[in-house]
């Protein structure tokens, strides 16, 4: 979409303070941390709801998000910090010179393979986050900062699932 | 005591919206600027070529912990009053196995496959249908793995609570283990590089 090459991204240690102060402000400002997969439950609940009520009523993980029912499930915390996020992904990815529309994969694999791959992972995800009661944002940034003794445990693990995994996956990257 | 201010009651829910809009633009700029709206960038943590993952997670955790720490040891901040997930230790062990596993299959997480998808990235859209589609899964089996997910209930347990030793304490050894870590990252990209170079 533009012709400009892309800028280069910021040393790992500068955007990594950002991030942290971004994380910290969340702090002192709302009294909770960061978070994205809670926003996905609330959408697929909004869906879901909007297509089979009853069900979504009798199942556990998605009735929470329903709350007392005078609210929409997308009238929440994470929802709008998640559309801060796809607004600020898009403006600063604009200024960066960082916007086209492509498949992130290594030479070694079709694109049809590598949306296969990027659903079954995104999947384990979900799932895994339902789980552990969160996931990168929720979980390691936000309860690692405050020290929180699950979300180090669920930390290590996923650093541990990944590199488990990282042979079987190579010829997806590499 | 003055923060969290929202705890305080120094404005309501509405704002809290307009002020999680714009703390998730900050959010979504941190991670465009590190490179995490690129799969490959974030999948070569787990080759060892490029560990920008571990090096920006550790210091944004160590960043926010040092903050926490000293606004709440300075009196400004009621450390109490911040909202920390419950620990279910066996459940959230798994989960972080599958999520991991999820990690290098799928090449984002939940947040950073936003900002990928908002950049253009096709495959982070995928990723995102998938999301959807665990997260629907998760409540299809809930009423078989109920029991598991509820197991080994911890209540809310920071590191500090459960090995009994002083808050500040941890903080220090987070830092040291951090800054061996970001020493050890360094020694591992450069010796990443002359292999290559050498093969």
């Amino acid at each position: 979409m533009t012709t400009k090459p892309a800028q280069p991204y910021w040393n790992p240690y500068l955007a990594g303070v950002g991030l942290g102060l971004v994380l910290l402000t969340s702090f002192v400002v709302m009294g909770r941390g960061l978070g994205a997969s809670g926003a996905f439950a609330s959408v697929l609940t909004t869906g879901l709801h909007a297509v089979v009520p009853g069900h979504v009523a009798n199942t556990a993980p998605f009735a929470e998000y329903l709350g007392n029912g005078t609210t929409s499930p997308l009238k929440d915390w994470l929802v709008f910090e998640i559309l801060g996020v796809i607004v600020g992904g898009f403006i600063f990815g604009s200024l960066a010179h960082r916007i086209s529309k492509t498949v992130e994969k290594g030479p070694n694999i079709t694109t049809a393979r590598r949306f296969g791959f990027a659903f079954l992972g995104g999947a384990l995800m979900g799932v895994g986050a339902k789980f552990a009661r969160g996931c990168t944002s929720g979980q390691a940034l936000t309860g690692g900062a405050l020290l929180n003794a699950g979300s180090w445990a669920f930390m290590i693990m996923v650093f541990v699932g990944a590199y488990a995994f990282a042979y079987l996956m190579r010829r997806q990257w590499q | 005591m003055t923060a969290p201010f929202f705890k305080f009651g120094m404005f309501g829910d509405n704002i809290g919206l307009v002020i999680a809009f714009a703390i998730g633009i900050g959010f979504g700029f941190f991670l465009e600027r590190a490179g995490f709206g690129s799969a490959r960038k974030l999948a070569a943590q787990f080759y060892f070529k490029d560990l920008a993952v571990f090096k920006v997670m550790f210091t944004a955790i160590v960043t926010a912990m040092l903050g926490v720490y000293y606004l709440s040891v300075l009196g400004f901040m009621d450390l109490s009053l911040i909202y920390l997930t419950p620990t279910f230790l066996a459940p959230q062990l798994v989960g972080g196995l599958i999520f991991g596993v999820g990690f290098v299959v799928g090449g984002y997480c939940p947040g950073t496959a936003c900002v990928a998808a908002a950049t253009g990235r096709l495959d982070a859209l995928v990723f995102a249908l998938g999301v959807f589609a665990g997260i629907f899964a998760f409540g299809e089996i809930y009423p078989i793995v109920s029991t598991f997910n509820d197991s080994t209930s911890l209540g809310q347990l920071t590191i500090p609570t459960a090995a009994h030793l002083p808050y500040g304490l941890i903080v220090f050894a987070v830092v040291l283990m951090a800054l061996g870590g970001f020493y050890g990252a360094e020694w591992m990209e450069k010796h990443m590089a002359a292999r290559k170079a050498g093969a």
